[in-house]
């Protein structure tokens, strides 16, 4: 056993000028100039494919055209009557896995249109401009609630008042916008863009907000139902994985998403703590956003330890890539087997190189190494946090709201188990872990519960 | 290597690239630097009477197509506004300083003899090499009875070039307007005049946008603006065609022709050579880029020689003229269907929406598997619909993807005139 010393975790590690660098726009806006060269790069393709990669299914010939033709007003309206988030999206979006991977440029040179670029332009056009360009339907007199102020809830609300219905969204924190808020990394959203998008989104009117108001704590899923004439869960995945392994409460080994919800939410990046030595465990886009801004913290060492190879990794090769270029190791074919403290502080964590089996399973070799840290950070996976849902939403015997792979099961109308209450976002059965997918969600989700609300459902 | 020296109506220049009379020639700083970049020749901006004309303030306007700039363009200029006797003085300096190169001078004056009497004696004083009358201007000089006043009316021509070939010994080139019905009446007058050449396009009326903010046509003249002349890229089809008109037409075949017209490179150049042109005017592109781009043209076109085997300028000269003819004489039987590559097709689906929308229906939209369980789109030629129009090969955004692929049809050459179907078919004689 070797001798540890106390950990290094400190604030303010960098400059107030490095801080303010390091965690700036990372894909700065394009310039009229620069719009109107990417936009003319569109060939108008018919029957696009760029539109099929979208979740949302933008228009986005149309949109591109428009911006092309001097009205990236009219861009931004062709995008968010497909999604209300377009502006979110065009930052956060895994584009190289979505519409410019299905960009018709990709077959004759390698290089695409930057559709996400461009959506930016158009969408920051039309927030700068101000106003709302949707208007609501006549009352229908009926009340939807909604479970969840993230992308798949508000999406979902404003479609919902759209079409006329009185909308009451619940939220379990102080602010709205749920990942985008609280997850995704603050270079992609900066100045406090995922509440200027809340606020255009809300200007619609006919939402009422209830923020502080978690299910199974403040609010019943038995008083909603009676409360109002449908209700749609959007809340998310609340809990974490764990890692199982002995010594996980010990200082210094953090959840990722509290830590990246505590780094968007400190006025001064100065004021955060981090380790100078930091291990990340996991291979989706929180193990990456963690490893990234730890760097940019100031962190001296980041490690990020995957037990799968590069191909596996749920984060995109462009999103490995950029923490490598950002000065994150990444380490393949490990996995995590022992925590080892001092004095209450994690100091070493102990790896096992991995392969596969002959059946393709994924074994330890029984070989190991340790990496010496300050930080170790979970990014292992979300899950619903049934502690909050499960007792409340089933509290009659007789109505069971059906659970599929430890999410809430749903037909193809969103619509759960339970009559009148639907579900969409991260914490349905099929989410995946996309901003897009939860906005095409709560989207059509409002469309079914309309539907069902017009007595067609 | 290619002989690129070029001898027009006995005007020696070591490249058939001069610069049109305009802005670059205006005074002798620009043409120096034009040599020196090595055009071949200029044309000096046009001189006119003193006093000399005053100029307004914002004078070009252009047609941008998304970033590419200067597709077309137009500007308000009058002819030169600097005196009559400085133009003289730097011209004769310059063909002093540049004997191998040519400089012709363009004059424009009123319809009256003794008014050309007087210039082009003077003009014949700085040695210059030969003359052009500008015909063609349709702005601003036109409102006084000069530039496309002129040249809209054969008999003023024909009147004028004969009084500049018989006050002058200079080689006289007559500057065409386009802005005419048919190019060859005036082509045909300066002719009859005695002309050596006919040069041409002049610029094309035009307004080239609206500033939709100040409700005017650009350029705006403190919030007006007025008809300008067009030129650029965008006029060259119109240039090669009245070239082409001039050139298979019996009264004008043969009489040397000098083309100006969106001439910005090498190919446009070797385009109107071989549609019988001697030499080319260059304006608009050398305004947009500056004169090296002759360093460019001549070695395009130059080395395009020589891939072809043309050792000197007359070896391919006028070569397309015969094959230019009337739609009446084209081959009713000759058939070509497009063909897509289906391996660089990148499924943008541009030639189907293009003929299913606009022509033919002859390009069906599929969806076929992809090999990783999905579909992708497919497009195909439906080729007992096509009828050859090449809409979906301009359309496709990708070169080499589609070509037209002539049809062996095993029938012999028929035009409209011997058509059965031809209602007005002449009947072979009796």
């Amino acid at each position: 056993m070797r001798e540890y010393t106390a950990p290094d975790i400190r604030a303010g590690r960098l400059t107030a000028a490095e801080l303010a660098a390091n965690f700036d726009d990372v894909k700065p806006p394009l310039d009229p100039k620069r719009a109107l060269v990417e936009s003319s790069r569109c060939f108008y393709c018919y029957d696009a494919p760029c539109i099929d990669a979208c979740p949302t299914s933008i228009d986005i010939p149309s949109f591109i055209r428009s911006i092309a033709t001097g009205d990236a007003i009219g861009a931004a309206e062709t995008i968010l009557e497909a999604n209300i988030m377009g502006g979110m999206c065009a930052r956060v979006c895994p584009v190289e896995i979505l519409c410019e991977d299905a960009c018709v440029r990709n077959h004759s040179e390698d290089k695409p249109v930057q559709i996400g670029a461009l959506q930016r332009y158009a969408t920051d056009a039309l927030i700068a401009a101000g106003g709302q360009p949707f208007a609501r339907a006549a009352s229908s007199g009926k009340k939807v609630a909604v479970v969840g102020g993230g992308p798949a809830g508000l999406s979902a609300a404003h479609r919902l008042s759209r079409l006329g219905h009185e909308v009451t969204v619940f939220e379990a924190r102080e602010k709205l916008g749920g990942l985008n808020e609280y997850g995704i990394a603050a270079y992609k959203t900066v100045h406090d863009f995922a509440q200027t998008e809340v606020a255009f989104i809300l200007a619609l009117g006919g939402i009422t907000v209830r923020t502080g108001q978690a299910l199974g704590r403040d609010i019943t899923l038995e008083a909603l139902r009676r409360d109002y004439d449908a209700v749609f869960l959007a809340m998310g995945l609340g809990g974490v994985n764990a890692l199982g392994l002995e010594g996980e409460n010990m200082a210094g080994v953090e959840d990722a998403v509290a830590y990246i919800a505590r780094l968007r939410q400190a006025k001064d990046k100065a004021s955060l703590q981090v380790g100078r030595k930091v291990v990340v465990i996991g291979g989706g886009n929180t193990a990456i956003d963690i490893a990234i801004q730890s760097k940019r913290l100031g962190a001296e060492d980041v490690t990020l330890v995957y037990r799968r190879g590069p191909e596996n990794m749920s984060a995109t090769h462009h999103e490995q890539e950029f923490a490598q270029v950002n000065g994150v190791r990444i380490k393949h074919w490990a996995r995590p087997v022992k925590l080892h403290g001092h004095k209450g502080a994690v100091r070493e964590i102990e790896f096992e190189y991995t392969q596969l089996d002959g059946q393709g399973r994924l074994t330890g070799t029984g070989e190991t190494f340790g990496i010496l840290c300050d930080t170790v950070f979970k990014a292992i996976g979300q899950k619903l946090n049934l502690a909050l849902v499960k007792d409340p939403l089933n509290g009659k015997a007789s109505e069971v709201l059906d659970m599929a792979g430890g999410k809430i099961a749903i037909n193809e109308d969103f619509a759960t188990s339970l009559k009148g209450i639907f579900a969409g976002g991260d914490c349905v059965a099929s989410g995946t872990d996309l901003t897009v997918q939860s906005v095409a969600d709560g989207r059509d989700a409002a469309m079914a519960i309309d539907a069902y609300l017009r007595g067609e459902g | 290597m290619a002989d690129l020296r070029a001898n027009f109506v006995g005007i020696k220049s070591p490249n058939p690239f001069w610069l049109a009379s305009a802005p670059p020639t205006d005074k002798e700083y620009n043409v120096v630097r034009a040599f020196k970049a090595g055009w071949g020749g200029v044309v000096w901006k046009t001189l006119g009477e003193d006093p000399p004309v005053v100029n307004v303030s914002s004078r070009y306007g252009a047609m941008h197509l998304g970033p590419d700039r200067m597709v077309g363009f137009n500007n308000i200029e009058l002819i030169s506004d600097r005196p009559l006797e400085i133009n003289l003085q730097e011209i004769k300096r310059v063909k002093r300083d540049w004997k191998d190169r040519a400089v012709i001078v363009s004059l424009m004056v009123p319809c009256e003899e003794q008014s050309w009497k007087n210039i082009l004696k003077r003009v014949e004083e700085t040695e210059a090499d030969g003359i052009e009358l500008n015909f063609g201007c349709p702005h601003g000089m036109s409102e006084r009875g000069m530039g496309s006043a002129v040249g809209q009316v054969p008999e003023y021509v024909e009147m004028v070039a004969r009084w500049c070939k018989q006050h002058s010994r200079m080689p006289v080139i007559v500057k065409l307007t386009p802005n005419v019905t048919d190019i060859r009446k005036p082509a045909q007058a300066a002719k009859k005049g005695g002309a050596d050449a006919v040069s041409l396009i002049n610029t094309i009326n035009s307004i080239c946008s609206l500033d939709l903010d100040l409700m005017a046509p650009t350029p705006t003249v403190d919030g007006k603006g007025t008809h300008g002349g067009y030129c650029g890229p965008a006029v060259k089809p119109i240039a090669l065609n009245m070239v082409a008109e001039i050139a298979r037409d019996p009264a004008t075949h043969g009489l040397p022709i000098s083309a100006i017209g969106g001439i910005g490179t090498w190919r446009d150049a070797a385009e109107f050579m071989a549609m019988s042109a001697g030499n080319v005017q260059v304006c608009t592109a050398a305004m947009h880029y500056g004169f090296r781009i002759v360093e460019e043209m001549a070695s395009g076109l130059a080395n395009w020689m020589d891939q072809k085997g043309y050792a000197t300028l007359e070896d391919f000269r006028g070569k397309a003229v015969p094959n230019v003819t009337d739609w009446q004489y084209l081959n009713i039987n000759f058939k070509t269907i497009a063909a897509i590559d289906q391996e660089k097709c990148i499924q943008c689906g541009l030639c189907h929406i293009a003929c299913e929308d606009t022509s033919h229906q002859a390009i069906a939209a599929k969806r076929v598997p992809d090999g990783k369980g999905g579909s992708k789109r497919r497009y195909e030629v439906i080729e007992a619909e096509c009828v050859g129009c090449n809409l979906c090969y301009h359309a496709c955004p990708v070169p080499d993807v589609i070509t037209m692929v002539p049809q062996q049809t095993g029938k012999p050459y028929l035009n409209w005139t011997q058509d059965p179907r031809n209602p007005h078919r002449r009947k072979a004689a009796e």
